[in-house]
């Protein structure tokens, strides 16, 4: 039977490459959920855990290849219902998914054992993403909002994670993040809905929220202003909402693509709702959390999307006769084919290292929380971990989620360009596929937002500290040594660039960053790249290909970035022109 | 009511990735070459008796008769949700045929004793001959719903069920107990449960775990043997993790309706076929075209 884990030899690859037994052995906390009756089916070890990783990822697989693959199209084509009472109707081919994901226990995915979920550490529910998005895309948008709860867990109090979280992971209740206001959309500090207590001392919400992403779901965290006087981030709090006759939906957008994910406008009418832990951290603690998540969870639902369309094209190349050759015998279609393949490698090794060490801050928290080590200096060392690893997820975070974003983009705008005429059309999915990624780019913060945030990091001293120490790894095998010696004098002009551009001020950097990211995401993946390379011929190949090619556009862009020059800011309005409309 | 479903489900080669080595010169089956999986009908009988316990009630039962090797797909029915599994696993059943096979299972299922329904894949993908279900069903005494498409109603002991019956369907009206034979259009086979295969992957036939003491305690003498396999199977037991193993003696069987003894089947001659295609025709979409194909089709014993 077919099956979306075991026949993606580059994700298999990589559970084999990344440590997941060092992972899990963090993660598991001491392996002690085995040794309590109500959770015995807990791992015992980490060789167990690991075990345990792989089959669930055959059952994500499994599932997403027989069960939601082949009612994506139908999905795409018919969408969700607005019924006249304001709530939303799920094609029946999302509920049936929703189902299967429930009966398979995948819809707790990283919840504790004690609520009924499989304590996956980031890693593996990344690679689970994975795996759903490319059977469709637009129900990672369900799949892939198991940060709900994860939020809940993390910063509820118990009455409030007893009631729900077992109910997550059974899957009978989906979620929403409401954020996004008609005037609040990437500044976030802008949000107006209000939050107040009636004279019962009862929360309630009233007003509007769009664009909001399963806003029909059962548990609504929404973001609101709970402090009137206070108009910036720190006025607001985050409250869980349930849907009812004062919780509607009042208008279900229409959609370029992910057709099967109902993307609301929702109307709070004095709606009662619980709060999240403390005032006042909705935004600055709670919703900045739960975005790192979502953002990394799109980095991986672009990974399965490109996937897709990747596997169309590679076919179609193949079978495909024109001037008497398969297409794929033509250089310009051999040179799109083989790059989008390096491309979604090399975002795969980014994106799970990115991963991965989420999993190592997290859970070096955890311990630091809840068994802090007795040696005074080992808990001065795990904090100073901590702290390495948080800035460092600050920059690898935001890099994932743009560089993946655009990655997918333009692979599935080239598949759909190997297929020529036949991907123009509806007989293909990859027109679908490319309807798909275009959000991806956009959502859960634009991607020049994410470049904000990234060349913050990059400026700011992670990504040396990184890079200082990917460098620290020696090859013995003279090829991979000259890769890496080329990764070196690429850092070294980035870090010349860098001085240059913190010299001209932050609307400079700001002007540049694209170009900084990009250029920093070249070496850290050609270093992560270099490692896969070691005793595996086609993943040397992988290599070189990326670090040459995307060196050439390192130096480009960085040339680029050092002239000074700011003539869209300094001319804008000759350049851009009249604005239309507009005497 | 609560119903108990015994599901009888088989492991075969999985005739989809057949390569060059699947069979032999002689014309027997390889069964080295190929993967072993679960018979893919088997499945859909095993859908059909999760689903109706869960809307009324009672167990399931899951049964196969097999080597060792045929444990795993008992634990992949304990996976995906029956309540209990039995190996039926004994040297002297090699070599059975549809009618010694039907017979064992039915003393397997007169073993197991109370039942309502024994649900069976329609077919399965090694020999196709859909003659077991049918069999078992003369055996037990019982009635037989064969190609089971849909479960109309159940009350009390009374059932109607859809039935397939090639250009269209109808409606039986039976009692329990029954034999029901099941489509792969009856239903989508749940997945496995990711909670309980962590818990069920454990679980083990007494001669799984004996094989890998043997391994592990190599020239060890047989007390130490022993010993270490009483040790082990503890806790499986404590933790209900012992999958039943039952022999032709455990179940009653006489031993002259069991493997080659009982088979009156014989294979004449087997033939290895190679399909290899000599041109092609191409045929106008015209009605003379379609007249022609037709035509065709009827000379070759295609039609008629």
């Amino acid at each position: 039977m077919a099956n979306f884990f075991e026949d993606n030899d580059d994700l298999l690859f990589l559970f084999d490459h990344l440590d997941l037994r060092a992972i899990a052995q963090e993660h598991e906390m001491g392996f002690g959920a085995a040794r309590d009756a109500t959770t015995a089916h807990a791992p015992l070890d980490a060789e167990d855990a690991v075990d345990n990783y792989r089959r669930i990822l055959s059952i994500t697989g499994d599932v997403a290849a027989n069960s939601i693959a082949p009612r994506a199209a139908e999905i795409d084509a018919e969408g969700n219902t607005l019924e006249d009472d304001g709530t939303v109707t799920l094609h029946p081919g999302v509920r049936k998914n929703l189902q299967v994901l429930g009966q398979a226990d995948l819809m707790g995915f990283t919840l504790p054992y004690r609520y009924g979920g499989l304590n996956c550490p980031n890693v593996i529910y990344s690679m689970a993403i994975e795996i759903v998005s490319r059977a469709d895309t637009s129900l990672m948008n369900l799949f892939g909002l198991q940060g709900i709860g994860e939020t809940i867990n993390a910063f509820a109090d118990d009455a409030i994670k007893d009631e729900f979280l077992p109910r997550f992971a059974r899957g009978e209740v989906t979620g929403a993040m409401a954020l996004t206001e008609p005037d609040a959309g990437s500044d976030l500090q802008a949000v107006g809905l209000r939050a107040w207590q009636d004279d019962d001392g009862q929360w309630r919400l009233t007003g509007v929220k769009r664009f909001i992403t399963n806003g029909c779901g059962d548990v609504v965290l929404t973001l609101a202003r709970s402090e009137p006087d206070i108009k910036d981030g720190r006025g607001l709090s985050l409250l869980l909402a349930e849907p009812g006759p004062r919780l509607k939906v009042r208008h279900l957008e229409k959609k370029l693509g992910i057709h099967g994910s109902p993307t609301c406008e929702i109307v709070y009418d004095d709606t009662p709702a619980k709060l999240i832990g403390e005032r006042q951290m909705g935004l600055v603690r709670y919703v900045m959390s739960l975005m790192n998540g979502a953002r990394l969870g799109i980095a991986c639902q672009s990974l399965g999307v490109a996937e897709a369309a990747f596997r169309v094209a590679r076919r179609y190349a193949h079978t495909r006769m024109q001037f008497g050759v398969a297409i794929e015998k033509l250089p310009a279609v051999a040179d799109m084919v083989t790059g989008m393949k390096v491309a979604i490698e090399a975002t795969r090794a980014l994106v799970y290292e990115t991963s991965r060490v989420c999993d190592l801050e997290n859970s070096t928290l955890r311990i630091l929380e809840t068994c802090p080590p007795d040696d005074a200096d080992e808990v001065k060392r795990r904090k100073q971990r901590a702290r390495v690893l948080k800035r460092r997820n600050g920059l690898l975070t935001p890099m994932s989620k743009y560089f993946a974003s655009e990655m997918c983009v333009r692979v599935a705008n080239d598949a759909l360009q190997v297929l020529g005429g036949s991907g123009y059309m509806k007989d293909y999915s990859v027109e679908r596929h490319l309807r798909d990624a275009r959000i991806t780019t956009i959502y859960e913060g634009t991607s020049q937002m994410q470049v904000v945030a990234a060349v913050r990091g990059v400026c700011g001293g992670a990504f040396e500290k990184l890079v200082t120490e990917l460098e620290e790894r020696e090859y013995l095998d003279g090829a991979l040594n000259g890769l890496k010696q080329g990764l070196g004098e690429g850092k070294d002009r980035i870090l010349e660039a860098i001085a240059f551009v913190k010299s001209k001020g932050p609307d400079y950097m700001d002007l540049h960053g694209r170009r900084l990211v990009d250029s920093a995401a070249t070496v850290i993946i050609g270093h992560l790249l270099l490692q896969q390379a070691t005793g595996n011929e086609r993943k040397r190949l992988v290599a070189k290909r990326f670090i040459e090619c995307n060196l050439a556009t390192l130096y480009r862009d960085l040339n680029l970035a050092c002239t000074g020059d700011v003539t869209p800011l300094e001319s804008f309005e000759m350049l851009a022109g009249p604005v239309p409309g507009l005497a | 009511m609560a119903y108990h479903s015994i599901v009888c489900v088989k492991q075969v080669p999985d005739t989809a990735r057949i390569t060059g080595e699947a069979m032999r010169a002689d014309g027997t089956l390889n069964r080295a070459a190929l993967p072993a999986i679960f018979n893919p009908e088997d499945l859909h009988a095993l859908e059909a008796a999760l689903a109706l316990r869960d809307a009324h009630g009672g167990i399931v039962t899951a049964l196969t008769m097999g080597p060792l090797g045929a444990t795993e797909v008992l634990r992949q029915c304990l996976y995906r949700g029956a309540d209990r599994a039995i190996l039926l696993n004994d040297r002297r059943a090699a070599g059975s045929d549809t009618l010694a096979t039907s017979y064992i299972l039915s003393q397997a299922a007169r073993k197991i004793g109370s039942y309502d329904f024994v649900f069976c894949g329609r077919q399965a993908i090694d020999g196709d001959t859909a003659q077991v279900g049918p069999q078992l069903a003369e055996k037990l005494g019982i009635a037989q719903v064969t190609y089971f498409e849909r479960l109309v109603e159940l009350t009390d002991r009374t059932v109607r069920m859809r039935r397939n019956v090639g250009n269209g369907w109808e409606v039986i009206e039976t009692t329990v107990p029954l034999l029901v034979t099941v489509l792969d259009t009856a239903n989508e086979p749940r997945p496995a449960s990711a909670r309980r295969l962590m818990t069920y992957k454990r679980a083990r036939t007494e001669a799984e775990v004996a094989q890998q003491v043997g391994a592990d305690l190599k020239g060890a003498d047989e007390d130490a043997r022993e010993a270490e396999l009483a040790d082990r199977l503890e806790p499986l037991r404590m933790n209900k993790l012992v999958i039943d193993q039952w022999g032709l003696d455990d179940v009653d069987a006489d031993l002259q309706w069991c493997g080659i003894a009982g088979s009156p089947t014989k294979v004449h001659r087997v033939q290895s076929i190679v399909l290899t295609k000599d041109g092609y025709v191409e045929i106008p979409p015209t009605a003379e075209g379609v007249k022609k194909l037709i035509q065709e089709l009827i000379v070759d014993h295609t039609f008629g």
